[in-house]
């Protein structure tokens, strides 16, 4: 798998250019010797005006480049967390959902439909606008709008899976049905559940962003969206105060969805699609 | 020369990587008009990939190395892919393996035939209709008037074949390529669709070129026969020569694998029972509504029979004739709706989950599909030891008994740490063999075991059953379509059709005095069966 993988340019991009952010993110303190939040300069400095700030001054002074290394932080925390709690309601709920049926496939099911006829993005605004908002309550409003999905797509894999002969051999070797589901079927989804998730953590980061543009974002956590939302009135003026965590979000999301195309398929050789490469 | 199709010399190469460099290298083969033509090989022998290349429908990355394949003064593998197009279906035709897949789910049967006019611009639309409609009464379809408007799932395996069929005759070609084209039926669909290529043959006069793994399907119906093997010929001449007096090794290794009418001598049986089912009944329901009555049907219809300690009994009949669902509710993996399975003294039918739990060791089964029977990502000592550790039997004295009964099964015990896809189709049965006896069953229920198998393999197989039966006095209940297979191995062979039990007999009663009509039908229906008997003579 890993194989296949390495041969996919496109995923082997993307991997590189995540590895970059995650060591910006983890390095920032070491890079930066000003947090983000202090003033350095006088604003409004266009990059590459000074060599010690090579992305500029925002509209307080203080250093761009900080402010996107610590941006990434937030990006890459809130993405991973809000998607691994997305899969930890997601996953359970569809597996039990697929390998039972009957009702409880019909409760499970109409619950999570109740939660995709509410636009994701309207939620998450009630949900962080109710919560106080912090980095917690941000991140868990996004888990609460992506693992409908999570659970219809693990359903699915579930109900396919089930019906295959070696549930039956299991069954008929005395195996509980618990047993069944955890050790049997469940290893068999985990292909699409991890491409699934890849691609969730760039919508993760979207969504964070997007909650951080309209001020609903962490006030004592420096995130990209704040950036470009903070920088929304100045945008003639100081081009670069958007320009540059747009870009920043551009990169990090695209190569999470390289990296999720290329997982699909390494792990799914048989649906990739022909004739590329 | 009066030849239909000739091919010369034909290599197809596979793509780097691939198992052997060439899937079919030099094959030369000719068809005179009127001629059947019958390519036979297990499967990788490259019988099909020669076909695909005819009709250019090889996989990206499989190439024509070298070679011509002359059609009507033409060489079909360099045409551009305009004429090739104007080509398939006006003049060369093709039938597949899979009925199902091979129609389009979503069009009605006529439109589907009308689509193919409609491809090659013939005729206008009031003319297509008419033509499809007779078409649909050439390939004999029942009540042609409502075929014609109806969808695929509606029909029966055989009855989509025979649409197939009408599709791939509509513009009347001069060569018919079939792609296993019965195989996926069942024996008597599987005599009526043989016969009606053999009528339109004579009608019309084309050529086939008939794609089959079945020797017995051969004798049915070829002229010619070219045995393949790894993508070359090793054999060729008419379907007597090569039937009688076979040259080449590998064709008499595939003869005497085939099951033939030759009974086995009868065995001395037990008194005891291992497996009793008493007025076993299961019903499905489906549909039911508010205007829809509800749609019942009876899938075991009260049925009754023994299995006696060291017996194997074969359970032959059609698909849905409840054979499989007798199975699997034998061993409840389906709850039936009346009667009782005794296996050792408990009524596995009357117990409950919990309790079922515990007794499941008793009745084990072995599964049709060797590639969907194991868990992909679960190596072959955990698929093994799993139940008998849930039994509660120490996991080391489980796994020295899984090794030892992977060596009796002839896989030797290193296979042990090894997952499913390292495996053959035919050894991964090994290994659902094992697995069934490591829980030291009463009885074993052999579902179409052997059917997903080529037939050397098939053979092998049956082989080890005979000697595990031998050894070990194992019971089994088999079940399978293929009495050829059923009256190799079992002992007595009980007949099912709807749901009912027809004939219940030792195999030398049911295959040489049959009393049903049904029974003497099936038996009437199996490819090759005067032949067999030449055979057997």
């Amino acid at each position: 798998m890993w194989k296949r993988f390495r041969t996919n340019i496109g995923a082997m991009v993307g991997v590189v250019l995540l590895i970059a952010v995650i060591l910006i993110a983890i390095f920032a303190p070491l890079i930066f010797a000003n947090t983000p939040w202090q003033m350095v300069q006088r604003p409004f400095l266009a990059p590459f005006a000074m060599e010690s700030l090579p992305l500029g001054t925002d509209t307080l002074g203080r250093d761009v480049a900080a402010q996107l290394a610590y941006g990434a932080r937030v990006s890459l925390l809130v993405g991973l967390v809000s998607t691994l709690v997305a899969l930890l309601i997601g996953v359970p709920l569809g597996a039990l959902a697929g390998f039972y049926g009957g009702y409880v496939d019909e409760g499970a099911m109409r619950f999570t439909e109740f939660f995709q006829t509410i636009p994701n993005f309207a939620l998450a605004i009630v949900l962080v606008a109710i919560f106080e908002p912090t980095l917690a309550s941000i991140t868990l409003a996004i888990a609460i709008v992506s693992w409908p999905p999570v659970a219809r797509l693990v359903r699915a894999e579930v109900m396919s899976v089930r019906k295959r002969e070696f549930v039956d051999a299991a069954t008929l070797a005395g195996l509980s049905k618990p047993r069944i589901l955890v050790r049997q079927v469940l290893p068999n989804t985990v292909s699409p559940i991890i491409v699934m998730a890849s691609l969730m953590v760039a919508t993760a980061i979207l969504l964070e962003s997007s909650l951080s543009f309209l001020g609903l974002g962490d006030p004592n956590a420096m995130s990209w969206g704040y950036m470009i939302g903070a920088a929304r009135t100045v945008i003639r003026s100081a081009w670069w105060l958007s320009f540059f965590p747009g870009i920043a979000i551009v990169i990090t999301v695209l190569a999470l969805n390289l990296i999720g195309e290329g997982l699909n398929d390494a792990l799914n050789p048989h649906l990739s699609r022909k004739g590329k490469a | 020369m009066s030849n239909t199709l000739s091919i010369e010399h034909l290599t197809i190469g596979l793509p780097e990587g691939a198992d052997r460099p060439f899937a079919v290298e030099d094959v030369s083969m000719a068809i005179e008009k009127g001629e059947i033509l019958c390519v036979v090989g297990e499967s990788g022998s490259g019988k099909s990939m020669t076909a695909n290349a005819l009709m250019g429908l090889l996989p990206p990355g499989v190439t024509v190395k070298a070679g011509r394949a002359m059609f009507e003064a033409r060489d079909v593998l360099r045409l551009p892919e305009s004429e090739k197009q104007a080509l398939r279906g006006a003049s060369i035709a093709m039938i597949f393996q899979e009925p199902m897949t091979a129609l389009n789910p979503l069009m009605r049967i006529g439109d589907q035939i009308v689509e193919v006019f409609a491809a090659h611009d013939r005729y206008t639309q009031s003319e297509r209709r008419e033509k499809a409609l007779a078409l649909i009464r050439e390939v004999q379809l029942p009540d042609p008037e409502k075929i014609i408007r109806a969808y695929p799932f509606q029909l029966s395996g055989g009855q989509r074949q025979r649409a197939m069929i009408a599709m791939a005759l509509a513009l009347e070609p001069k060569l018919l390529v079939a792609d296993e084209p019965t195989t996926a039926l069942d024996v008597t669909t599987q005599a009526q669709i043989l016969k009606l290529i053999l009528d339109l043959r004579e009608k019309r006069g084309m050529a086939v070129m008939f794609i089959t793994h079945d020797f017995g399907v051969v004798a049915e119906i070829a002229d010619q026969v070219i045995v393949m093997r790894m993508g070359k010929v090793v054999e060729r001449g008419s379907a007597a020569e090569v039937l009688e007096n076979p040259q080449h090794d590998y064709t008499k290794r595939l003869l005497e694998a085939i099951p033939t009418g030759k009974l086995p001598a009868a065995r001395q049986l037990s008194e005891t029972p291992a497996l009793e089912i008493k007025g076993l009944r299961k019903i499905y329901r489906t549909g039911g509504g508010l205007f829809k009555p509800v749609r019942e049907v009876r899938a075991v219809d009260n049925v009754s029979l023994t299995v006696a300690r060291g017996e194997v009994l074969g359970l032959v009949g059609e698909s849905g004739s409840g054979k499989s669902t007798l199975g699997r509710t034998a061993v409840r993996l389906v709850t039936p709706d009346g009667g009782q399975v005794m296996v050792g003294g408990t009524d596995l039918a009357a117990l409950s989950d919990e309790e079922l739990r515990k007794q499941r060791h008793k009745v084990q089964m072995v599964f049709q599909d060797p590639y969907a029977s194991l868990n992909p990502r679960q190596r072959i000592m955990g698929a093994i030891t799993d139940g008998p550790i849930t039994r509660g039997i120490p996991r080391k004295e489980a796994e020295a008994r899984a090794r030892e009964l992977l060596e009796i099964v002839g896989l030797g015990a290193d296979a042990a740490s090894r997952f499913p896809h390292e495996f053959s189709g035919g050894q991964r049965q090994r290994i659902g063999i094992a697995r069934a006896l490591a829980m030291d069953p009463e009885l074993i229920i052999a579902d179409e075991a052997v059917s997903a198998l080529d037939v050397s393999i098939q053979a092998q197989v049956l082989d080890l059953l005979r000697e595990l039966r031998e050894k070990l006095e194992l019971s089994i209940l088999f079940i399978t379509h293929d009495l050829r297979v059923a009256a190799q191995l079992c002992d007595r062979i009980a007949v099912m059709q709807k749901g009912k039990l027809v004939e219940i007999g030792t195999v030398h009663d049911i295959f040489l005095n049959p009393q049903q009509d049904y029974t003497r039908k099936l038996l009437a229906a199996v490819p090759g069966a005067d032949w067999d008997q030449q055979g057997a003579a």
